[in-house]
């Protein structure tokens, strides 16, 4: 076919569509955010004295270190998906949620004796934290993942790498609210290692399935 | 034409495009391609691939533009997004070749300074990927732009609704992306 042909086709196929490629990411979290929820709730629930725990810094801080992985994930994953978008200040933002967590770390051991740290970091429920939170981050990956198909990124191993961060995060602020675990010694190893293997699962189907 | 100008000329087309106009978009990919011809063309010879293969990649480049133009932000510049598309094709086919030094690739000021090169030479049929195409699809996709009939008339003489011919070509379109890519889906 020669290019000419080609550009005919193109343009028959053109059609009306205003929606773009943001749009379609946005939507794609949230409605993965919605899903994750439903069976979050249907299924696992807020820990019995969610009220109480409101009161507790540590808990507290979950939401933030969770959230602000959420945030600057998604703000680096919609430069990454589309060609001729440099990330800026995101390449380096989404340590932002790393960093808060170094400095509750940092402020545990201070507060802290000695002798609790074992106990705080090995918590009462590692294991299931290491099963909840990749099981609730199965349908907003999908979600995201389904998006960035629409998308372009130029390095899609690292965009699935990212969109895992974004889905764990998501799974991540859900499952902080059940888990009964608050101290920044338990996030810091179990929800890192889980996170960790949600983007390490999302590097290796984009690097294959966000190919264009 | 200076670079500010063609830039901005196509942004406008690409946006009136958008918004649904096939003759901004015809004129948008008329435009375009010979400047990515030239951008093809002097990457592929420094890569080591020759003419036909350069024809290729703008090929390639341009069903990725139409494929991926709901990323383009309408408020941003459209050179910077239409280079990474070429440079990240450019890539791949040097990738297929199993060339593996890194690849400079000029910038988009280079193309729009470069005299436009003519495209008699660019009249070998690419008919290879339209082969692998079904039957029905081949048919289709010749019909519209081959032999320059319109969907009315394509859906007539195929005994499709407008419709169907609609969504059939754009599966064709999708299909042809995915035959560039390497087959891989």
């Amino acid at each position: 076919m020669r290019t000419e042909d080609l550009i005919k086709a193109l343009v028959v196929d053109l059609t009306v569509s205003k929606m773009r490629f943001q749009h379609i990411l946005l939507g794609a979290i949230t409605s993965g955010a919605i899903i994750a929820t439903a069976v979050f709730l249907l299924r696992l629930g807020v820990r019995p004295d969610f009220g109480h725990a409101l009161d507790s810094a540590r808990f507290l801080f979950k939401f933030v270190f969770a959230l602000s992985l959420i945030i600057a994930a998604a703000a680096l994953l919609s430069r990454l998906a589309i060609p001729g978008v440099s990330a800026g200040f995101w390449a380096w933002g989404w340590l932002l949620a790393p960093a808060l967590l170094v400095v509750a770390v940092a402020a545990e051991l201070f507060v802290t004796p000695a002798e609790s740290w074992q106990p705080r970091l090995v918590g009462s429920n590692a294991r299931v934290c290491l099963t909840l939170i990749p099981l609730l981050s199965i349908a907003p990956l999908a979600c995201i993942m389904l998006a960035l198909r629409q998308g372009a990124p130029t390095r899609p191993g690292l965009a699935g790498a990212v969109a895992g961060l974004v889905a764990s995060g998501i799974a991540a602020t859900l499952y902080a609210s059940h888990c009964t675990d608050d101290s920044p010694l338990f996030v810091a190893t179990w929800y890192s290692l889980a996170i960790g293997l949600v983007a390490l699962v999302g590097y290796v189907v984009g690097s294959r399935a966000l190919r264009w | 034409m200076g670079l500010r100008g063609a830039e901005e000329e196509w942004a406008l087309l690409m946006r009136a495009a958008i918004n649904g106009d096939s003759s901004a978009y015809s004129l948008f990919l008329a435009s375009l391609t010979p400047a990515l011809r030239t951008v093809a063309r002097r990457n592929c010879a420094r890569i080591g691939l020759d003419s036909c293969e350069a024809e290729d990649v703008v090929q390639e480049v341009l069903l990725a533009i139409h494929l991926k133009r709901h990323t383009w932000d309408v408020d941003r510049p459209i050179g910077p997004w239409i280079m990474t598309i070429a440079r990240n094709k450019l890539i791949d086919a040097r990738r297929r070749r199993g060339n593996r030094p890194t690849l400079p690739i000029d910038d988009l000021a280079d193309i729009l300074t470069a005299e436009g090169t003519d495209d008699t030479l660019d009249r070998q049929d690419l008919d290879h990927l339209v082969g692998k195409l079904g039957e029905r699809q081949q048919d289709l996709v010749r019909s519209l732009s081959m032999e320059g009939h319109s969907i009315q008339e394509t859906a007539k003489r195929l005994n499709m609704s407008e419709g169907a011919v609609r969504v059939a070509l754009h599966r064709a379109i999708k299909a042809l992306a995915a035959l560039y890519r390497g087959g891989d889906q």
